[in-house]
């Protein structure tokens, strides 16, 4: 099914870019490219998306090819920003090692840092991710740190130099979507790198709340690809994308907890 | 570590021993698994191999473990 006329083309200019580390990406969406049905999928719902960073895993060849799992003779790194992971790193060395390997493909320097700290939720170790983000940006990488909502946290990831504090909405692979937006919206308030909300997102209403925040960006992954359709859902992600960001930047009116009408009050018949 | 015969070594492969001809090179390896070097990243005893055009030089040597990655799917 051709999922072409669900995309828009965004009318609405936004004035501020998408800037990290000097680099300006065409849309504020990334994705992930895991548990997908087929790579075609992938591709499709990727196009879909319209997201520019492209998140991988490393992992071992499977040296007996029972399965299709490299992801570069489907994904065109000259059109996608691959931004390789340490996801399933539970420590900081393993986790170093890892972006090490990832740089050594020779696309980039950067990397998504996830260091975990436990099995059942997937919630960061925050003392291995500092511990790995300094490391890590020593050797020159720019890191975009998977944190959880803590702001002291992601303040101190920033002067550690993550180029990007990724705080969660909620769990990995949950789709809760965001748990917390006060501490998105302090987050976000109090650091001068941009902050990119990673992980929970399970519907476009999620992805819209989110962006609405004010944050500078989404990452998302499950959200799409275990929809029903992925590539319906990667186009109403992109929509709700776009439609938080610029809810954003209009600025919603204020709450009231009584009603104000919006038709005249004067002029009534009878009066 | 299984016992090699003679004219043959053992290393280590992603985990998983591998008896190969004795005086193979990284590049003899990868091109009997049918791996493209320029699709993967090799380390070897922990060390990252940086410069793919010296896999043919890199002779294997017993008890060599090596770990071949690549990009996979994932978030």
């Amino acid at each position: 099914m051709a999922h072409a006329d669900l995309i828009s083309s965004a009318t609405l200019t936004d004035p501020q870019p998408f800037v990290i580390a000097g680099h300006e990406f065409r849309s504020r969406l990334m994705v992930g490219t895991g548990k997908y049905a087929s790579n075609a999928q992938m591709i499709e719902a990727i196009e879909a998306s319209g997201a520019e960073v492209v998140t991988v895993a490393v992992r071992r060849v499977d040296l007996d090819r029972s399965k299709d799992e490299a992801i570069l003779h489907h994904l065109d790194p000259d059109h996608f920003f691959l931004l390789a992971n340490t996801a399933g790193c539970f420590n900081a060395s393993d986790a170093i090692r890892y972006a090490r390997l990832a740089r050594a493909a020779g696309f980039n320097e950067w990397v998504k840092l996830e260091v975990i700290g436990d099995q059942q939720t997937l919630l960061p170790d925050t003392i291995g991710l500092l511990d790995a983000t300094k490391a890590l940006t020593d050797e020159g990488f720019k890191v975009l740190a998977y944190t959880n909502d803590d702001l002291v946290t992601a303040l101190k990831l920033e002067d550690a130099g993550a180029v990007a504090v990724m705080p969660l909405a909620s769990p990995i692979g949950s789709g809760l979507g965001m748990l917390n937006p006060y501490a998105i919206r302090t987050i976000k308030a109090r650091l001068s790198v941009p902050v990119i909300v990673d992980a929970g997102v399970g519907t476009a209403s999620d992805a819209c709340v989110v962006m609405e925040q004010g944050v500078d960006g989404i990452l998302m992954n499950t959200g799409i690809a275990a929809a029903q359709d992925p590539v319906r859902m990667a186009a109403a992600m992109r929509l709700a994308v776009e439609a938080g960001r610029h809810a954003y930047l209009a600025g919603r009116m204020p709450r009231r907890e009584v009603a104000v009408p919006s038709s005249p009050t004067t002029g009534m018949l009878g009066s | 570590m299984s016992e090699a015969v003679a004219g043959e070594v053992v290393v280590k492969v992603n985990g998983k021993e591998r008896r190969m001809p004795d005086g193979w090179s990284l590049a003899d390896l990868l091109a009997s698994l049918e791996i493209d070097a320029r699709t993967v990243v090799v380390e070897r005893n922990g060390t990252i191999l940086r410069d793919r055009s010296s896999f043919a030089s890199v002779e294997l040597v017993a008890d060599d473990s090596l770990e071949i990655v690549h990009f996979v799917g994932g978030g």
